[in-house]
C-alpha cells in the first residue's frame, strides 16, 4: 500500500483554500484542510471536503473523441490533433484569423490560460479570446 | 472589473480576505457569501464576534441577513439608486472624508451635484427601502473607522453592472475607505481562477497583466518575445463570438473547460450559435452538453493531475501540485495546446508548468517576482514586481493605480426587462452552497449531489397560495425566451412577487429563461433580473 498526502489548492471557488489530497495506491481518496494556509486556517467548506470525489469519477473522459458519421467516437491523440490542426488551418486560410475564436477558462491554471491566449494570438493571429469571468 | 478599473485603475479585490475580520463595518451587497464563498463568510462571522456592524443589501433573505444589524431588501436592479441615496445622506450629514476626497480623488463636483437628486424619500420609492433604513445603513458604513464593501454577481450581472460597481467605488472614496487595512471594495470572483484567467490575458483586449493589445509598445514587446506578428485589433467578447457564430462570420470555436450550453443566458440562442459552428473543439474533463455538440473532444486533466498555479479572489497566486497520474489518456491542458501549436507550425517547447511561469514573469510586470520557489508556503499576492518584493496585501495605499481616484456621476436606470401583466414575477438566479458553476464537477460527486440533487424554484408562500401550488409541487416557469418545469420551494427567503432559481442544473436550466441583454461596457449578461410567469404544471 502506498499512501501519501499532497498539498494543493481547492479548485471549487475563488477563496483558494489550501488542502491535502490523500492518495492511496494512485487513487484520490480524501481531503484534509491545510492548517497553515492563510485563507482557510484548517477549515474547508462542504465542497472542499468532497473535492476528491469527482477526480477519478467513471464519467471522466479518457480518450479523445471525434465526430464520425454524426456520432462522437473514441480515437487516437494523433488523429484528433492532426484533424483539429488541419481544420483550423483550412478555416484560417479561407476566412482569415478572426474567423476563429477561443474560450479560455476560469477553471484551468494560470499557465494554461497563458498558453491558450498565446496560441490564439501568436499562432492563429486573433485577439478573439475571452472566458466566463463575466458569468 | 471594468467599473473598478475606471475608478481606481485596477479591477481586482482591493484588500485581502484575512483583513475582513478586523473591519468595523462590513457592507455586503449582491453576494450570498455563505453559499458562494464560505471561507470569506467565516471572516465576516469573526468580525461580528469582534463587534463589527454587518449591513446586508439583498433582495433575498440570505443566510448572512439573519446575522445582519440591518438587512435591506431593495427591489431587483435598484442598486444604483440605493447607493446614491446612502451617499446623499452621508454628504448631507458631513460624514464624508473631505481630506481624502480633496487629496486623492477627482470628479467630485459633478458627482456631488448628481447625488443632490437622490434624497432618501425619493430613493425609498424606487428601491422599496424606507428612508430610515437608508439613513441607518449610511450611518453604519460612514461612521465606521474601517469599513469594507463585499460584492459578487448580484452586483455585476445586470445591464447596469458597471454603473453598480462605479457607485460602490464612489461610496468607498467618499468615506476614505480605500488604501487602508480592512477597507476597500472587494469583488468576490465566482469560479476559482477567474482572477488568474483575467491576469493571464484570457480577454479580447489585453495580454497578460492587463497590457492593452492596441498599444504599440505592448504589441512590439510581445511580438519580439513571441517571435510572431500580432494583431492590434481588439477581439470579440463571448456574446459577440456567439452572435458571430449564428451569423456565420465566426467559423471555428475552441473551448477549454467552459460549458456555455448551461452557463450562458438564453440557452436557445447559444444552442443555435454552437450548432451553427463549422468546427467546434471542446477540451474538458467530462462530456458536457457543449462537448456533446463538438466535432473534436480532447480530454484534459483535473486539478489533481497537474502542476500549476491558481490566483484566488484576493490576488494570491498559489501552487497546485500533481497528486495522481492523469486519468486514462487525458493530458494537462497546456500540453494539449502545446502539441496543437507545434503541429500548427508555431513552435512551443515548455517542459513543465514552471517553465511557462518563467516566461509569464518576464512579460508580466505584476507577476515579475513570482517564481515556483517563492510560492512554496503561503503564495504571493500581486502586484509582485521583482524577486525581493513581498507581494501586496491591499492596493492603492498612497495613491491609486490610475493616480487619482475618479468619481463617476451615475444616474439610476431601470432593468432592461420589467414585470408586466403577462410576466408578473421577477426571476433572479444564483448559486447554491454545494454546487459549482454548471455542475460538471459537483454533480458527479455523490456527497454533493445527495445534498441538493435538483434545481427548484423558490417562491414566497403567499404567491404559492395565490397560484394554488403547495410545497414540492411542479410549476411551469416561462419568460419571453423559453419555459421550464421545476418543483417549488415555498420560503420567505424571497419577497412576494420574486422567484429565485439556481443555475447549476441542466435539466431545469434557469438560463433558458434569462435575458441576454448585457451591460454595454462589461458585456455581462443580465442573469439577475428578468420577468417570468409561473403557473401550476398540469
Ligand atoms: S474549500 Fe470551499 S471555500 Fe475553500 S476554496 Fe474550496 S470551495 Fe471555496
Amino acid at each position: 500500500m502506498d499512501y501519501k498526502t499532497v498539498l494543493t489548492t481547492c479548485a471549487y471557488c475563488g477563496c483558494g483554500c489550501g488542502l491535502y489530497l490523500e492518495v492511496l495506491d494512485g487513487q484520490a481518496i480524501g481531503t484534509i484542510p491545510s492548517k497553515t494556509n492563510p485563507i482557510n486556517e484548517g477549515k474547508l467548506c462542504v465542497k472542499g471536503w468532497n473535492i476528491h470525489e469527482f477526480v477519478q469519477h467513471p464519467k471522466r473522459l479518457t480518450k479523445p473523441l471525434m465526430r464520425k458519421n454524426g456520432a462522437l467516437v473514441e480515437t487516437s491523440w494523433d488523429e484528433a490533433l492532426d484533424y483539429t490542426v488541419s481544420r483550423l488551418k483550412e478555416i484560417k486560410e479561407a476566412h482569415g484569423s478572426d474567423s476563429i475564436g477561443f474560450f479560455a477558462s476560469a477553471k484551468v491554471t494560470n499557465e494554461e490560460n497563458y498558453i491558450i491566449m498565446k496560441f490564439a494570438r501568436a499562432a492563429v493571429g486573433t485577439n478573439n479570446v475571452d472566458h466566463c469571468a463575466r458569468l | 472589473m471594468v467599473g473598478l478599473a475606471a475608478a481606481f485603475g485596477s479591477g481586482a479585490m482591493t484588500n485581502s480576505i484575512a483583513e475582513i475580520e478586523d473591519a468595523d463595518c462590513i457592507f455586503v451587497i449582491g453576494s450570498n457569501t455563505t453559499s458562494s464563498h464560505p471561507l470569506v463568510a467565516t471572516r465576516i462571522f469573526r468580525a461580528i464576534a469582534k463587534g463589527a456592524k454587518l449591513v446586508v443589501a439583498d433582495p433575498r433573505k440570505i443566510q448572512l441577513a439573519l446575522k445582519a444589524d440591518t438587512h435591506v431588501r431593495h427591489n431587483l436592479g435598484t442598486d444604483v439608486a440605493l447607493l446614491n441615496g446612502m451617499m446623499h445622506v452621508i454628504l448631507k450629514n458631513n460624514w464624508h472624508d473631505q481630506q481624502f476626497v480633496e487629496e486623492r480623488c477627482e470628479g467630485f463636483e459633478e458627482f456631488k451635484q448628481l447625488i443632490d437628486n437622490y434624497p432618501p424619500e425619493k430613493v425609498a420609492e424606487i428601491t422599496g427601502v424606507s428612508a430610515d433604513d437608508i439613513a441607518k445603513i449610511a450611518e453604519y458604513y460612514a461612521k465606521a473607522e474601517a469599513a469594507s464593501i463585499i460584492y459578487c454577481m448580484g452586483i455585476t450581472q445586470h445591464t447596469t453592472g458597471v454603473d453598480n460597481v462605479k457607485s460602490l467605488a464612489n461610496l468607498a472614496m467618499l468615506t476614505g475607505n480605500m488604501g487602508k487595512e480592512s477597507t476597500g471594495v472587494n469583488p468576490l470572483r465566482g469560479q476559482n481562477n477567474v482572477q488568474g484567467a483575467c491576469d493571464m490575458g484570457g480577454l479580447p483586449n489585453v495580454y497578460s497583466g492587463y497590457q492593452a493589445v492596441n498599444v504599440i509598445d505592448n504589441q512590439t514587446k510581445f511580438e519580439s518575445a513571441w517571435n510572431a506578428k500580432l494583431s492590434d485589433q481588439i477581439g470579440l467578447t463571448i456574446p459577440f463570438m456567439l452572435s458571430g457564430l449564428s451569423e456565420g462570420t465566426l467559423k471555428a470555436l475552441y473551448v477549454v473547460g467552459e460549458n456555455p450550453m448551461v452557463s450562458d443566458p438564453d440557452i436557445g440562442h447559444v444552442e443555435k450559435a454552437i450548432k451553427n459552428t463549422e468546427f467546434l473543439v471542446v477540451q474538458d474533463i467530462f462530456l458536457t452538453p457543449t462537448a456533446e455538440l463538438a466535432h473534436v473532444v480532447l480530454p484534459g486533466t483535473s486539478f489533481a493531475e497537474k502542476d500549476g498555479t491558481f490566483t484566488n479572489t484576493e490576488r494570491r497566486v498559489q501552487l497546485l501540485r500533481k497528486a495522481i497520474e492523469p486519468v486514462g489518456e487525458s493530458k494537462p491542458d497546456w500540453e494539449i495546446i502545446q502539441e496543437i501549436s507545434n503541429r500548427f507550425g508555431y513552435e512551443m517547447n515548455y517542459e513543465s508548468a514552471e517553465d511557462i511561469m518563467k516566461e509569464i514573469s518576464t512579460l508580466t510586470p505584476s507577476y515579475g517576482g513570482i517564481t515556483y520557489e517563492r510560492l512554496q508556503g503561503d503564495g504571493l499576492a500581486w502586484p509582485c514586481p521583482d524577486k525581493e518584493h513581498p507581494g501586496t496585501k491591499f492596493l492603492h495605499k498612497d495613491k491609486f493605480a490610475r493616480g487619482l481616484g475618479l468619481f463617476h456621476a451615475i444616474d439610476y436606470q431601470p432593468p432592461a426587462e420589467v414585470v408586466d401583466d403577462e410576466y408578473p414575477f421577477w426571476l433572479s438566479t444564483g448559486r447554491v452552497h454545494v454546487h459549482y458553476h454548471t455542475g460538471t464537477m459537483t454533480r458527479v460527486s455523490p456527497t454533493l449531489h445527495a445534498e441538493i440533487p435538483e434545481g427548484k424554484l423558490e417562491m414566497h408562500p403567499e404567491d404559492g397560495e395565490r397560484l394554488g401550488v403547495r410545497q414540492g409541487e411542479k410549476v411551469k416557469v416561462a419568460s419571453r425566451r423559453g419555459e421550464i418545469i421545476a418543483k417549488v420551494i415555498l420560503t420567505d427567503r424571497v419577497d412576494v412577487g420574486v422567484v429565485f432559481m439556481p443555475f447549476h442544473f441542466v435539466e431545469t436550466c434557469a438560463n433558458v429563461l434569462t435575458n441576454p441583454a448585457h451591460d454595454p461596457i462589461a458585456k455581462i449578461p443580465e442573469f439577475k433580473v428578468c420577468a417570468v410567469k409561473v403557473e401550476k404544471a398540469a
